[in-house]
């Protein structure tokens, strides 16, 4: 495309046909135990 | 929905609901104020005449065709079609749990949520008997997890480092006989690590929180002793030791806090870092708007602009090949969580609990001693299943601000107990830290732009 380059592979909906296995860390116990976000955490399958 | 913004000279439009990340030019970026489903067969003579002083006519026919095509690829306006998924997880087995091993502190550090310690519960440590109840309780109710999380927390946790040491020893004694693992981690301000402390954390725990907020200055100022002093000189050196020491497969962050009192908290990123840390996580400090030391609305700006130059040095600093790691601009565009874990924020009161030194358990650390949030008892044997359930529901579609918003599946509702404690309900928004987060988004983003770029994308 001439205008508009995409970064990446947007699969979000692919990762919910796929997912929902909770083996992945409860976000807060990483580093923060204050401000949350859930979208720096590793799937761990 | 879409989110579209520019920083650091990129126009960049986030499709929310695919996760789909662009890079446009100005054309485009102007263009999709108008452009939106359902899109036409080619390029409304209303938008053309709008943006007709600015750009080509042919130029802006191709651009709304490439929208167009993005579109049909569901890559932009995609629909979010997840709340079915919101069910899930319900009834999710306890997989983490945040142990006060201490009610009592070694500092006094003047931001401190836990009231310098003790939660207002008065200062206490937790017999080993509870600490093991504690595990026992995690092992019977994890259900099918294998990985269980727990955080040796206080208060400060070396102040009660034999029963650290027993319950650790006691965990590993019966994750056996269930089939699982623990992974510990500690969160600790320092004062009494000693060479022993420093073996068994880093044999044991996956993960440590060595808490310091930067320079001296900014340290000393709130981290200090009972008598005043500042704890900076003391730490310092103890958190060298631990991390020089550490294997390289296990985690580690220096933690800090920022206030009002240092909005170039950049610069205490960056002397962290210069004292020889590489893993850092340095974030807003959440309190009482009156106090002294908090953040309000009126702060916002300069604390933007302080992430917009953290995003830049970072990037800088990136390419002199002196790559570190700032935890809350960590993002990884193609493997992240998936959908359902971003449905829901952190799991309190769900997969995750806190237990204080009397064994009660509360839904996390930050809800200790709000006696309307206490879930049961150790000793008594007593859980609040309908707790559960309402913090299991704790999901974006239940959060009416969250709902609408185009970071939801980014922070995924936020912090239940900051929502409650400042916005009165935990599917309020507590939107002081909403505003952060989403600017430290929009960094994080930004910065997966520019590295695309830079690899020729």
């Amino acid at each position: 495309m001439k205008h508009i380059q995409t970064i990446n592979k947007a699969n979000l909906k692919e990762s919910a046909q796929k997912g929902g296995c909770g083996k992945c860390q409860a976000s807060c116990q990483s580093a923060c135990k204050t401000s949350c976000t859930v979208a720096n955490q590793k799937c761990e399958r | 929905m879409i989110h579209k913004f520019t920083l650091n000279g990129l126009y960049i439009v986030l499709d929310v609901n695919s996760g789909g990340v662009h890079i446009v030019d100005e054309m485009t970026y102007d263009l999709l104020d108008d452009a939106k489903p359902p899109f036409a067969d080619e390029c409304p003579a209303e938008i053309l005449e709008k943006l007709s002083g600015k750009y080509d006519a042919e130029e802006l026919k191709e651009c709304y065709l490439e929208l167009k095509s993005l579109y049909e690829e569901k890559i932009l306006f995609s629909v979010d079609d997840y709340e079915k998924y919101a069910a899930f997880a319900v009834a999710s087995p306890i997989k983490a749990m945040c142990l006060h091993i201490a009610h009592d502190c070694n500092l006094r550090c003047t931001y401190c949520f836990a009231s310098t310690g003790d939660f207002g519960t008065g200062r206490k440590l937790m017999p080993v008997e509870t600490g093991k109840l504690a595990i026992d309780f995690l092992l019977e109710n994890s259900g099918n997890r294998e990985n269980l999380e727990l955080d040796f927390f206080g208060g400060e946790p070396l102040m009660n480092f034999d029963a650290v040491k027993e319950v650790v020893k006691y965990a590993r004694e019966r994750e056996k006989d269930y089939g699982k693992h623990f992974r510990f981690t500690i969160t600790t301000n320092g004062l009494l690590l000693d060479d022993d402390k420093i073996d068994l954390i880093n044999k044991e725990m996956s993960n440590v929180v060595l808490s310091i907020d930067g320079r001296k200055e900014v340290n000393d100022r709130i981290r200090v002793t009972p008598n005043g002093k500042g704890s900076y000189d003391i730490i310092l050196p103890k958190f060298k030791q631990l991390v020089d020491a550490r294997s390289k497969d296990k985690d580690y962050y220096v933690r800090g806090t920022f206030t009002k009192f240092n909005l170039d908290f950049s610069e205490d990123v960056f002397h962290l870092n210069e004292a020889g840390f590489d893993q850092i996580s340095v974030e807003p400090v959440v309190g009482d708007p009156d106090d002294p030391y908090a953040l309000t609305e009126a702060e916002l700006p300069q604390v933007f602009a302080e992430y917009e130059k953290l995003a830049q040095r970072l990037l800088e600093n990136d390419k002199a090949g002196k790559h570190f790691n700032f935890f809350h601009f960590m993002l990884d565009l193609n493997q992240g969580p998936c959908a359902i874990k971003r449905l829901r924020g952190c799991g309190c009161g769900n997969e995750y609990v806190a237990i204080t030194p009397d064994g009660d358990i509360y839904p996390c650390h930050q809800f200790v001693g709000m006696e309307e949030y206490k879930m049961g008892n150790l000793e008594e044997g007593t859980f609040d299943m309908e707790m559960k359930k309402v913090f299991a529901g704790t999901h974006i579609y239940n959060k009416p601000k969250c709902r609408e918003c185009w970071a939801k599946f980014y922070c995924s509702g936020g912090c239940n107990a900051n929502n409650y404690q400042y916005a009165g309900d935990i599917h309020n928004a507590h939107e002081l830290s909403c505003e952060m987060e989403k600017k430290r988004l929009e960094c994080a983003i930004m910065m997966q732009a520019v590295k695309a770029i830079e690899k020729g994308i």
